[in-house]
């Protein structure tokens, strides 16, 4: 089982989180993101994820692999959704199973947080006004000042 | 198969040419080249020189944190290009 995958349809839930089941654990955390309807003050339409896919599993899978070693959680996994989102619709997942729910809670804040800053993911916003943009590539000037 | 021999039969004879560097546009990169990934003969020495020539040529618009990744590894800017290098320029991330 791969520790890091992106997918191009809807994530089956249940199954990631079966996927997760151990007879060791006895917690089992998780961290669903959706996209929002309001982003620095625009209204959001929809979005767009895309990925350099090749690098970004590999940089995924070492981050699971930092939050397994380091927390000592059990099991830990991560899905990201790329191409075309609407509002509500699960970007991503994180799942982390372990003994104590400590552990779990600590691995799954890790995965997300790490993800966000290190994985090459860039995702393209649709606002309601007709305009759209990369986020965090478009308005950097503008946040500078 | 056909690609090896190609490049194996160009990279023979070009001793003295520029290297030949792979590039791929993923996003905003990708909407202001206008393509996906080409193939550069470019004097470019590092990664950094190779993002100014494109800069230019493109009209990418400024970003700070700009990375890089040679051969799908993370590399630094600094990073002396080689023929044959594959390489993407990573504009700030935004998963999640």
């Amino acid at each position: 089982m791969s520790h890091f995958e992106f997918a191009s349809v809807d994530v089956d839930l249940a199954d990631c989180r079966e996927s997760l089941q151990d007879s060791r654990c006895g917690g089992y955390a998780a961290f669903e993101g959706w996209v929002r309807d309001l982003n620095e003050g625009q209204r959001v339409l929809r979005l767009e994820y895309e990925a350099y896919e090749a690098l970004g599993v590999k940089e995924g899978e070492r981050i699971v692999a930092e939050a397994i070693e380091r927390y000592g959680v059990v099991a830990a996994r991560c899905v990201h959704r790329l191409g075309e989102l609407q509002l509500g619709d699960l970007a991503v997942w994180v799942g982390v199973s372990s003994p104590h729910r400590d552990e779990a809670f600590a691995a799954c804040r890790y995965i997300i947080d790490e993800v966000k800053h290190r994985v090459p993911i860039w995702k393209k916003e649709h606002y309601v006004d007709g305009d759209s943009g990369w986020v965090n590539c478009e308005r950097c000037a503008e946040h500078a000042d | 198969m056909i690609d090896f021999v190609a490049r194996s039969f160009r990279t023979g004879p070009r001793c003295f040419a520029m290297p030949q560097i792979h590039v791929e546009y993923f996003a905003i990169l990708r909407e202001h080249a206008g393509k996906s990934s080409e193939d550069l003969d470019t004097p470019a020495v590092t990664a950094a020189a190779l993002f100014k020539e494109l800069e230019k040529r493109y009209g990418f618009p400024e970003m700070g944190g700009m990375k890089v990744a040679i051969n799908d590894e993370f590399g630094e800017m600094e990073t002396r290009l080689a023929d044959g290098d594959a390489v993407v320029f990573i504009p700030p991330v935004a998963g999640g």
